[in-house]
């Protein structure tokens, strides 16, 4: 599986999902600056890794989301391209229109970061096949801006379709109260578009591949990612 | 020509940024604060000088880049 990671200014996520796409696919992603128009030839996942793009200037996401490199991102999404966005990613891809909604200020204010808990919501998907359905997974979480909204007919119509890819829980996966980091709606921590080939989560993932810190729940994911191409 | 664009929450869209300035008004001892909600200034300064012009160009920007119109609404005045 042939990978790109696209870096902007202010991204710091980078090295992580590198070495997290490196170990699952034995092959080194490219790293391609926001400036550039084409994506390598034959690139089959497209990462917008985590970080502070511009400084989260304006809204976050908001300036890296019309980068010049975003209508490549587009044009492979609508080829039926894989495009994974994690936390400031997740937050460009709703500020570029390849996801619905936004993601808002935390409700209780705080950049909150943390171990949580999620629960796949859905396995049926080239991002989360390896995981059992609903099962209760721990990731890592770093962010001030995760709070989802959409408006009702969105969040209907993500609900409907099986679009919600993990949900925030605690250790027993349970939903809800203090397991919600963020205020988010509905719970949700990553959402799908709605080909499923795109993938939108607040948590990193990339940071929970090796047992020294602290776990692999993470791996899923990747092996996914590795196994559908 | 100097223009203004306001940048503001729709309605109904939780603004824990404004309840959090509401609260610490109110602590301050401010009177009669009902609710505040924040929103964003843009002082903007334009070189056409057709006014219908630079209204259209300011709306192209606000749909664009300044405002996210899936929960903002946006004012121009020029």
């Amino acid at each position: 599986m042939k990978s790109a990671i696209i870096v902007f200014p202010g991204s710091n996520r980078e090295g992580d999902m590198a070495r997290a796409l490196q170990q699952a696919a034995q092959h080194q992603p490219a790293m391609v600056w926001h400036a550039e128009r084409e994506l390598p030839k034959g690139t089959d996942l497209v990462v917008l890794p985590g970080g502070f793009s511009y400084g989260d200037y304006l809204r976050c996401g908001a300036i890296a989301g019309r980068a010049a490199i975003m209508d490549a991102v587009r044009a492979h999404a609508e080829r039926g391209g894989l495009v994974l966005g994690v936390c400031n990613g997740f937050q460009i891809l709703c500020e570029s229109g390849l996801l619905p909604g936004v993601l808002m200020r935390n409700a209780h204010l705080r950049f909150v970061c943390r171990m949580q808990y999620l629960r796949v919501e859905q396995t049926n998907s080239r991002f989360t096949h390896k995981y059992a359905n609903r099962q209760i997974i721990k990731v890592c979480i770093a962010h001030g801006e995760g709070n989802y909204e959409a408006d009702q007919t969105t969040i209907d119509r993500l609900e409907g379709d099986g679009r919600v890819a993990f949900r925030y829980c605690n250790a027993e996966g349970v939903l809800g109260g203090m397991a919600n980091p963020n205020g988010s709606r509905n719970d949700i921590a990553g959402i799908f578009s709605e080909k499923k080939n795109v993938l939108g989560l607040m948590p990193h993932p990339e940071n929970l591949i090796d047992p020294l810190v602290g776990g692999i729940d993470g791996k899923g994911l990747f092996d996914s990612l590795v196994c559908a191409a | 020509m100097k223009a203004r664009v306001v940048v503001t929450l729709k309605n109904g869209v939780l603004d824990p940024q404004g309840k959090a300035i509401e609260g610490a008004l109110t602590s301050l001892g401010v009177a009669d604060i009902a609710s505040i909600r924040q929103g964003k200034v843009f002082d903007i300064e334009i070189s056409a000088q057709d006014p219908t012009q630079a209204k259209q160009n300011l709306k192209i920007a606000c749909e664009k880049l300044l405002a996210n119109t899936v929960i903002e609404n946006y004012s121009i005045e020029i």
